[in-house]
C-alpha cells in the first residue's frame, strides 16, 4: 500500500531540475508524479517513477543527493470536494500531514493525491477504513 | 594645533640614543625572564643562548620565538614573572580554539599601557579638553580599558561608553559633544548609518577624529568612515600578548604606517616560512619584544600579522619606526565584526554533527557595512530529508552552534554534494570576499 518516493536534493540554481528531467529520460525512466518544495536558499524535488532503484542509482552517479521515502497514494473521484473529503477524515483522526501533492490521471475521472505521513501505518488503516482506495506502486504506474 | 607629542623626547630621539636604551632594557629583560620563567629558560637552553649572549640589539635574533602556544600551554598565568599578588589586573583573548590566552598586568605595566595610549591618542590630535567617546569593549578584551586609562592619563573626558545601544550612542555623541571617537572602522560604519536612520546629521556634532583598529580596514573604508562621520579617522594598532591598544599609532601628519612605541615595544619583520629576520622595509611577519612590561613580558611573539616597517624620517618629527597597515595574516585567522575565527572551529562544530561532510566553505563578505560570514555546507544523504523543516532546523542547528562557539552569527547554506572545490592540496575553506 505504500508507494516509493524519491526525493533529490536541489541548491536554487538554474539548469537543475532540467539536468535530472534529462538524466530520467537517459535512463528511460518515467516520472508519474513530481513536486517542488522550496525555501529562499535550496529546494527539494520529490519524485514517483516507475522504476525507483535505477532513478535512484542514475541521478547518485550524476552528484545529486537523493533519498528515498514511503508515502502514500489515494484515489479520488476528480470532482468538488474531493480533496476535502479526505482531509476531513486525516483530521478527524488527528494525522500530520507532512506535505502532499496531487495529479489527475489519464482519464481525466480520477484524482491521485500523494500524502507524506508521520505515521504512515495508521494513515492507511483510517483512510482505508473510511472507504478510500488505496493505490500501491505498480497501480500508481500503470496509471 | 594641540600639542604635537606626549613625549617629545623619547618620541623625537635620534635613533643611535633610542637603540641604546633599546638594548639596555632588551639585557634586563632577557636576564630576568630567564631567571624567574621556567618556560623561557628551557627554551633559552634548547636553543643554546644564554641572557650574556645578548650584546646588541642584533642578538636578539639568537633567541626563540614565542607562539601562541606557549600562552596556551602555560595557562593561565605560567609565563607571569611576578608573584600573583603583584598582578593588579589581568585580560584575556577570546580564546575559542581551546583554551583563551590570558595576560596580567602590574601597577606598573598599567601606568605604563596608559602612556602609550596616551601618546596614542596625542599623535591622534586628542588632548585635555576632548570628550572621547570609548566604544571599545570594556570587559576581557583589552580594547576599552587600555583605551580608557589613556584617555585619563591623557586628561581628557572618557566617557565609557563601550560597545552596542547603538541609537544611545548617537544620543550620547549629540548631548555630551563628544569630539574623539573609539572604536572598530565596522561599528564607525555602523554608527554613521544608523545616525542616517535617526536622522542626526553628523555634521551636527563635534567629531573630529576617529581611532580606528582592533579589525584590518581598508584605505577606501578610511574615505568611507571620514566622509560619513566628518572626521579624521587614524589607524591604531595593539595586540593584548604584547599589551593591548597602543603598541603603535598612525600620526595626523602622515596617515602612512603606525608609529611603533619602540622604547617598549621591540619590533622585527621576519620570514614566516624560514624565521630568518628580513632586511628593513621587506615585508613579513611582524615579531614584537616588550622591552618594559613587568607582569607578562614576552620574547619574539610572532603576531601573524603581515606587515612592513619605514625606516624614513616621518614628517610629523617621531623617529619611531612605523609599521604599515597590517595586509594580512600568516595564518587562516579571520576578522569577522570584530572577533577572531578560525575555520577549525567552524569544522569542529560541523564535525560535531551527526551526518555533517567535512566539506565546507566560510564565505566571508561585507554588506553594507557589516561582515557577513556563510557557512556552506555539503548536504549527504545522511543529513538530507525530504521535509524542508528537517533541513531547516539543521540550518538552525548549525547556526546556533556556531553562534554559541564564536559569538558570531552566520548564515548557514545548504548545497549539492561535490559543489565546494576540492582542491589537491591545502582545501581552500575560505573564500573572502571583503575589499580591504
Amino acid at each position: 500500500m505504500r508507494v516509493e518516493q524519491i526525493a533529490v536534493f536541489l541548491e536554487n540554481k538554474s539548469g537543475r531540475l532540467a539536468e535530472i528531467t534529462s538524466i530520467l529520460a537517459e535512463n528511460d525512466i518515467n516520472i508519474r508524479a513530481l513536486s517542488v518544495a522550496d525555501t529562499a536558499d535550496f529546494g527539494i524535488l520529490r519524485l514517483i517513477v516507475d522504476k525507483v532503484e535505477k532513478a535512484k542509482t542514475a541521478l547518485k552517479q550524476n552528484g545529486f543527493t537523493v533519498g528515498k521515502t514511503t508515502v502514500i497514494a489515494v484515489e479520488v473521484p476528480d470532482r468538488t470536494g474531493g480533496l476535502a473529503g479526505v482531509l476531513k477524515v486525516v483530521e478527524n483522526a488527528g494525522l500530520n500531514v507532512e506535505y502532499m501533492y496531487a495529479f489527475v490521471n489519464k482519464t481525466g475521472e480520477d484524482a491521485v493525491l500523494i500524502f507524506r505521513f508521520d505515521e504512515i501505518d495508521k494513515a492507511i488503516e483510517v483512510l482505508r477504513d473510511n472507504g478510500f482506495t488505496i493505490l500501491t506502486g505498480e497501480q500508481l504506474c500503470a496509471l | 594645533m594641540a600639542t604635537l607629542f606626549w613625549e617629545e623626547e623619547i618620541e623625537t630621539l635620534p635613533r643611535v640614543g633610542l637603540e641604546s636604551i633599546q638594548l639596555r632594557r632588551l639585557r634586563n629583560l632577557v636576564a630576568r625572564v630567564y631567571m624567574t620563567v621556567a618556560p623561557y629558560r628551557r627554551k633559552m637552553e634548547a636553543a643554546g643562548v644564554r641572557p650574556e649572549d645578548i650584546r646588541t640589539l642584533a642578538d636578539l635574533r639568537r633567541l626563540p620565538f614565542t607562539v601562541k602556544d606557549d600562552l596556551r600551554d602555560n595557562y593561565p598565568f605560567g609565563l607571569f614573572t611576578v608573584p600573583m599578588e603583584e598582578i593588579v589586573r589581568v585580560h584575556a583573548s577570546s580564546g575559542t580554539t581551546g583554551k583563551s590566552t590570558v595576560v596580567g598586568y602590574t601597577q606598573k605595566d598599567i601606568e605604563t599601557w596608559a602612556n602609550v595610549m596616551a601618546r596614542a591618542l596625542t599623535c591622534a590630535g586628542a588632548h585635555k579638553g576632548d570628550i572621547v567617546h570609548n566604544a571599545y569593549g570594556y570587559g576581557l578584551f583589552t580594547g576599552g580599558l587600555g583605551a580608557h586609562y589613556g584617555v585619563e592619563r591623557l586628561g581628557a573626558t572618557v566617557i565609557p561608553v563601550s560597545g552596542g545601544n547603538t541609537k544611545r550612542q548617537i544620543t550620547i555623541m549629540k548631548d555630551f559633544g563628544s569630539t574623539v571617537l573609539l572604536s572598530t572602522p565596522s561599528y564607525a560604519l555602523n554608527l554613521a548609518e544608523a545616525m542616517g536612520a535617526v536622522g542626526v546629521d553628523p555634521h551636527s556634532l563635534s567629531l573630529r577624529v576617529g581611532v580606528f583598529g582592533a579589525e584590518p580596514w581598508s584605505e577606501n573604508m578610511r574615505e568611507e568612515v571620514e566622509r560619513k562621520l566628518n572626521l579624521k579617522a587614524v589607524d591604531i594598532y595593539g595586540l593584548s600578548e604584547v599589551m593591548g591598544p597602543g603598541v603603535a599609532m598612525e600620526c595626523l601628519s602622515a596617515e602612512k604606517g603606525m608609529h611603533v612605541f619602540e622604547d617598549h615595544f621591540l619590533p622585527e619583520i621576519i620570514d614566516p616560512d624560514t624565521g630568518e629576520v628580513l632586511p628593513p622595509g621587506e615585508k613579513g611577519e611582524l615579531v614584537f619584544t616588550t622591552l618594559t612590561k613587568e607582569a607578562f613580558p614576552i620574547i619574539r611573539y610572532r603576531t601573524k600579522d603581515i606587515s612592513r616597517l619605514i625606516y624614513e624620517p616621518c614628517s610629523c618629527g617621531r623617529t619611531l619606526v612605523r609599521m604599515e597597515k597590517v595586509t594580512g595574516r600568516t595564518d587562516d585567522m579571520l576578522i569577522i565584526r570584530g572577533v577572531n575565527v578560525f575555520p577549525s572551529q567552524v569544522e569542529h562544530v560541523l564535525m560535531g554533527i551527526e551526518g555533517v561532510e567535512p566539506h565546507y566553505q566560510i564565505v566571508v563578505e561585507r554588506e553594507g557595512n557589516l561582515d557577513t560570514m556563510t557557512v556552506q555546507v555539503e548536504v549527504s544523504e545522511i543529513i538530507f530529508s525530504d521535509e524542508i523543516r528537517v533541513l531547516e532546523n539543521l540550518s538552525r542547528k548549525i547556526q546556533v552552534e556556531i553562534k554559541d562557539l564564536l559569538g558570531v552569527t552566520c548564515k548557514v547554506k545548504l548545497v549539492e554534494p561535490k559543489t565546494i572545490q576540492r582542491s589537491e592540496g591545502k582545501a581552500q575553506r575560505v573564500i573572502d570576499k571583503r575589499k580591504m
